[in-house]
């Protein structure tokens, strides 16, 4: 194989394994923009991985695939949601139990389903579409753009979120929610509305990443599918500094590092392993440099994990 | 319109009564769950109850279960005690387990009596290091320790996957990738059928309550939790109080890592910490940051675990039951500290009250 020809096969096999990641990590960065700390990425992908799975295996249709697997994890974000908004109960423990519960979901409801197999016709449908000369670029363009229809969407997804955060009236809101939520709430912001609406947007977001390891990734439903992708992604998060173009880069990065293991083992020999710590030890140190910086662009959302009671005040 | 009022009036009594109603409110609704799932909730309950009590073999397994978790949530009560939000603790009790293990495999020559203390010291050392090296972070620059702790625990588990697979792999396993099985002089005592480990945590248990509640050093953590520039006034070194602190909270964290490869797997695994730390974390959280509170909570969780390996052998119920019921049960009692802190009272009440008082 030519240099070029092992380039663009990585870079193919990172966008693929980058978008579950990105999908993740931008409703990661919702939630967290509108200042609650949700851990449990890794619990909503899970419920929605297997109702998106058992969605599609039993009515063999795709899109209600993706739709089911949404819908489950905007019921965990829901959870999630009504526990630290309404009950104001801690966001760390609140988003660690919703882990433990959607793993123990996942196991539980697909116990019947281990082995099982989507039907071809759904997996067609997610088969890499070539775009007109787009497609034709060398290296990038099939990597970017001849992939299924979730790579596209997540590329679609990424824009108009970054679009929300930093060009609209709603996205300078909620950004104050994340903030400063008591000179919101001065200002007239319904912060518990906006909390809710973007934690369940970003739920699910985390609902698709899911679907698509279940149905596109690994089209068989096996036990813990999501492989602790949830907790790339909260690290993801960290490491493009809560920014949606950055997160597509970032995605793709830490996909490509997920899988470089696998393509150099005929060429040099590092184990897995390696690569895999790898993404935790640059969320290390961006996490780091971000303190040392003190600018106020790329920190963590000021009020990121507190609670916010208005009687408190 | 429904107003939330701070409760004031609350006894001991009526809030342990809620987190017991909410604990029968998650079992209900779990119980629903598993009935529309197909099974018998009291069947599946049941079972649970006898597969951790059942016999005095089920009863230790679930003391055994417990230990690690009573040990981890210590060391998290001290870091959460002042604010610092230790998620790390899966990491610490890894790194624990690593250094214990590399004492086991390859001093395998050492007497037991130098043995046992040595890899005590090193598990303690390293989970220590792992959370120093955060906090350290945290104390002079403020770095986000929640998702720093966070992070140190992939990065653990990736060093174990790599010496696992690679230098420490067992040549005899056959390229299985399986760390050797540790001499007879690495592995902790007995005591009645459990390893030694339950005294040493029984005792840990009630160094720690002395620790927080009759030590100057204690009191300082307790101080710092409430407030930081409380503390600086008042002239503490609230740097040297969080970095040994941290040490101490990381340490026992260490310590559950040398238990369960000395006392439970005679090996290290990658998985050898498998989520305890997690789940310490919710048990810490629950118990109210108190030492003996958390072991009955703990001996709760265990009983839990215990019950749901159980229904797997004898009723074909995948584990995983348990761990939806723990979910649930977490959900419930998480949302009821809400009634045990808030009341609800409808607005037109307290505006009555209102006028109440102005007239």
């Amino acid at each position: 194989m030519t240099f070029i020809s092992i380039l663009t096969f990585i870079l193919t096999g990172a966008v693929t394994a980058g978008t579950p990641l990105l999908f993740a990590t931008l409703g990661e960065i919702i939630t967290e923009k509108v200042g609650q700390l949700n851990l449990g990425v890794e619990g909503m992908m899970l419920m929605g991985a297997v109702i998106g799975f058992s969605a599609a295996l039993s009515t063999g249709n795709p899109v209600l695939g993706i739709l089911a697997g949404m819908i489950a994890g905007a019921c965990g974000a829901l959870i999630f949601a009504f526990l630290t908004i309404t009950l104001r109960a801690n966001q760390i423990v609140s988003g660690l139990s919703l882990t433990i519960f959607g793993t123990g979901f996942s196991s539980f409801v697909g116990q019947k389903m281990v082995g099982q197999g989507l039907a071809d016709s759904v997996r067609n449908s997610f088969a890499p579409v070539k775009l007109p000369l787009l497609g034709d670029i060398p290296v990038l363009g099939p990597a970017l753009f001849n992939q299924n229809v979730l790579v596209y969407a997540g590329y679609v997804v990424a824009v108009i979120l970054a679009i929300y955060l930093y060009k609209t009236r709603l996205g300078l809101n909620m950004r104050m929610v994340g903030e400063n939520p008591g000179a919101a709430d001065t200002a007239g912001i319904n912060v518990a509305l906006y909390k809710y609406v973007h934690i369940l947007i970003g739920g699910m977001l985390c609902g698709i990443a899911g679907a698509y390891m279940s149905m596109i990734t690994v089209p068989s439903w096996q036990d813990g599918v999501t492989g602790g992708r949830g907790w790339i992604a909260v690290a993801l998060v960290i490491f493009v500094t809560w920014n949606p173009y950055k997160a597509m880069l970032g995605s793709y990065f830490f996909g490509a590092l997920s899988i470089l293991g696998l393509y150099l083992q005929g060429y040099v020999h590092i184990p897995q392993s390696i690569f895999d710590m790898l993404p935790y030890f640059a969320t290390i140190i961006v996490l780091i440099m971000i303190s040392l910086k003190k600018s106020k662009e790329n920190n963590p959302p000021k009020a990121l994990g507190e609670p916010y009671f208005r009687e408190d005040r | 319109m429904v107003r939330i009022v701070k409760r004031t009036d609350l006894t001991k009594r009526q809030s342990v009564m809620f987190r017991l109603l909410a604990i029968l409110g998650a079992l209900l609704a779990a119980g629903i769950f598993i009935l529309f799932l197909g099974f018998n909730p009291f069947r599946v309950y049941l079972s649970m109850l006898d597969g951790s009590f059942g016999s005095l073999y089920r009863f230790k397994e679930s003391i055994i279960q417990a230990i690690p978790l009573i040990v981890s949530s210590l060391g998290i009560s001290i870091a959460f005690r002042m604010k610092f939000w230790n998620i790390g603790a899966e990491g610490q009790i890894i790194m624990g387990a690593f250094a214990a293990s590399y004492f086991a495999l390859y001093w395998s020559n050492l007497p037991v009596y130098v043995m046992l203390p040595l890899m005590f010291l090193a598990s303690a050392a390293a989970g220590g290091i792992w959370a120093l090296i955060p906090a350290f972070f945290k104390a002079q620059f403020g770095t986000n320790e929640t998702l720093f702790t966070l992070m140190m625990n992939y990065i653990a588990q990736k060093i174990i996957v790599y010496v696992q697979y690679g230098p420490w792999k067992d040549p005899k396993a056959l390229g299985a990738g399986k760390i050797a099985l540790f001499g007879d002089n690495a592995a902790l005592p007995e005591v009645f059928g459990i390893h030694i480990g339950w005294i040493i945590t029984v005792v840990l248990v009630i160094l720690v309550y002395i620790f927080i509640n009759k030590t100057k050093r204690g009191y300082e953590i307790q101080v710092i939790g409430e407030s930081e520039n409380t503390a600086r006034y008042a002239g503490m070194n609230v740097k040297k109080i969080i970095l040994s602190s941290l040490i101490l909270s990381g340490a026992l964290c260490g310590l559950v890592g040398m238990f369960q490869v000395s006392g439970v797997n005679h090996t290290l695994s990658y998985q050898v910490a498998n989520g305890v730390g997690f789940t310490a974390i919710i048990t810490t959280w629950l118990a109210g940051l108190s030492a003996p509170v958390i072991v009955i909570v703990c001996f709760l969780f265990a009983v839990l675990q215990q019950g749901g390996t159980f229904i797997q052998t004898a009723f074909s119920i995948h584990s995983s039951a348990a761990q939806l019921i723990q979910g649930m049960i977490l959900f419930f009692v998480l949302g009821s500290e809400f009634f045990i802190q808030y009341r609800l009272v409808l607005k037109q009440k307290t505006d009555k009250l209102i006028k109440k008082e102005a007239a």
